[in-house]
């Protein structure tokens, strides 16, 4: 479904600032698996995220979704195949607009914008059953100002979002990062039912050695711009934290012992 | 004694008498105040084109109306050419990277020399009398919408216009493309990721704010019988203090916080609000080249009274002041 090959990426080129982000990155993932990815920080997680949106062009190589190669269009056009949960709860909806004309915005995500109602009456009433799932209450407040919600609330409702037109590929970067641990459960549960459900594949980052263990089908594990591990099926579903940090250290060295704390 | 005399030399009847041109001009600097809203509050870009926009809008109406056109015609003629002064500060901000506020300026700033050329010298008139008013029989529907000479149908016509315009943006803002634009303004990283291309999205705003704001270049340059290259000059400030204060209205008369269509209303009676505070203050004798001083006194402390209202809730200073009142309440007991 995704098919990322020798992808370089280097950030402010020739100046002292310069980081070699991504080194040769090659990644293949099949439909419906579900990626969770770990790394330290810099390890190039988010960098490979957004790689694949298309924030800005990689320096080389290829990324392929669904056979399409998308590595030249720019990210409004890939937004088309590509549905994305930021980590800050601000940064998926408008504020200033309500819930359900955030929800109309997202369900005609890759489509040209006409002179066609914002939103009609048969999508405000979709979007009400669709909203009862979260089981948050929000189907009665549908012309609420998505600004007047919580931190939980919007990263729910930008999961909701991002599905509602069934994307090739669902994009989570650290998107439980900004939320109280109860909450945090809540979004990745609903992020597994909705994953589950519409057979989506998936690519989650996060800093939860847990989460990663206990969520999706493969884990990938980076650093230093390349992915230094990919356990998938049975091996993953036996995979222990303890596991994972003998593998860093053997893999990374033993002089990331830094980096070993900020993964835990 | 003095300001006896001078409170004396004050008619009542005389600022009556002035309140119904003042309403109709108003509703002109309504509608342009409704252009600069879509920019100001939608886009989120104070762009700086409308002084140019609104003057090439009274440039073109006065040569087209001396030229013959009929009004109607000539007004639609400002307003494409006000879209084209919008494209222009457009594509100077999204395809050359020029921040917004400085391509508004650049435009504005050669729009100066255009419509010098526009007009061949500094102003033009061109006299209702060719063609007297549009409701005139004589005039063959070619008459002009608007004039000083007839101010009750100015504002007939004027709120028409102003009713037509709010409908429409209404009914635009409500679409697919508008809410992007809305949106655009907003969270520009959500709008992407949405698939919507934010140039676009900026560059129909910016073209669709500075057509309104031509119209009313164009009804300003009838309603006046004349154009000047200097008409538009302080437009933005207007328009800005047209939307203030018909927010502030509006927030205050609802509670609740006003639809869409009403806050346009708002918009549109903030800019006749702000023309007869302004006739209020020449009736009072103040010296008119004050004038743009007051707005922009005015302008600045509505913009400001958000951000110290929120600053008087939690600042530096008063978090300093509570924990030296703290400190010596602990030291007396």
């Amino acid at each position: 479904m995704l098919k990322l090959s020798h992808i370089n990426k280097t950030f402010n080129l020739g100046t002292i600032n310069e980081k070699a982000a991504l080194r040769d990155l090659n990644l293949h993932l099949e439909p419906g698996d579900f990626v969770t990815v770990i790394g330290g920080n810099g390890a190039g997680k988010s960098t490979m995220l957004n790689a694949v949106a298309g924030v800005w062009p990689v320096d080389s190589g290829s990324i392929t979704i669904d056979g399409m190669d998308v590595t030249g269009l720019p990210e409004y056009k890939r937004a088309k195949y590509i549905g994305r949960v930021f980590q800050d709860p601000m940064m998926g909806t408008v504020p200033n607009m309500q819930i359900e004309e955030n929800m109309a915005l997202a369900a005609r995500r890759g489509r040209p914008r006409g002179l066609r109602w914002g939103v009609t009456k048969e999508e405000k009433e979709l979007y009400h059953e669709k909203l009862k799932i979260l089981g948050l209450g929000l189907e009665n407040r549908m012309t609420s100002k998505v600004g007047l919600l919580s931190g939980g609330q919007r990263q729910a409702l930008t999961l909701l979002m991002a599905s509602l037109q069934k994307p090739k590929l669902l994009l989570l970067d650290e998107h439980t990062a900004a939320l109280d641990p109860a909450t945090a459960a809540k979004v990745l549960e609903l992020s597994d039912a909705i994953v589950e459900k519409d057979k989506l594949t998936a690519m989650m980052i996060t800093h939860n050695m847990r989460d990663a263990i206990v969520h999706g089908n493969r884990l990938i594990m980076m650093n230093a711009g390349q992915i230094i591990l990919d356990i998938r099926g049975e091996e993953k579903k036996h995979l222990t934290k303890k596991d994972l940090l003998d593998k860093f250290a053997e893999i990374a060295g033993v002089q990331e012992e830094s980096d070993q704390v900020l993964l835990s | 004694m003095d300001i006896l005399t001078y409170l004396q030399s004050l008619s009542l009847s005389n600022l009556l008498s002035r309140m119904p041109a003042a309403i109709a001009q108003g509703l002109i600097w309504g509608v342009m105040a409704l252009g600069v809203y879509v920019t100001f509050r939608m886009l989120d870009i104070a762009d700086l084109t409308v002084d140019g926009s609104f003057a090439v809008g009274g440039a073109v109406t006065v040569m087209l109306l001396m030229a013959g056109w009929p009004a109607w015609a000539a007004l639609l003629a400002a307003v494409i050419a006000g879209v084209i002064t919008g494209l222009c500060t457009g594509i100077l901000h999204t395809k050359l990277g020029i921040p917004a506020i400085l391509a508004g300026i650049l435009t504005q700033f050669a729009l100066y020399s255009i419509n010098l050329r526009i007009m061949g010298q500094a102003n033009q008139t061109a006299s209702i009398k060719k063609f007297g008013l549009i409701f005139d029989p004589e005039s063959h529907g070619k008459g002009f919408l608007v004039s000083s000479l007839y101010i009750p149908q100015a504002i007939l016509v004027g709120l028409i216009i102003a009713g037509i315009l709010i409908a429409g943006f209404y009914w635009y803002f409500g679409t697919e493309q508008g809410s992007a634009i809305r949106a655009a303004g907003s969270n520009p990283a959500m709008i992407r990721a949405q698939g919507i291309n934010i140039n676009t999205m900026q560059i129909l705003g910016l073209a669709l704010s500075n057509a309104a704001v031509a119209l009313a270049g164009g009804l300003m340059t009838q309603f006046q019988g004349t154009a000047d290259v200097n008409m538009g000059r302080g437009s933005i400030v207007i328009g800005l203090a047209a939307i203030i204060i018909g927010e502030v209205l509006c927030d205050a008369l609802f509670r609740k916080g006003c639809s869409f269509a009403v806050r346009l209303i708002f918009v549109v009676l903030g800019g006749v609000l702000y023309y007869i505070v302004m006739t209020i203050i020449l009736w009072l004798r103040l010296d008119p080249n004050d004038l743009k001083l007051l707005t922009a006194v005015i302008v600045a402390i509505f913009l400001a009274v958000p951000y110290l209202q929120k600053q008087s809730h939690s600042s530096f200073k008063r978090a300093g002041k509570m924990a030296l009142k703290n400190e010596k309440e602990a030291h007396h007991a």
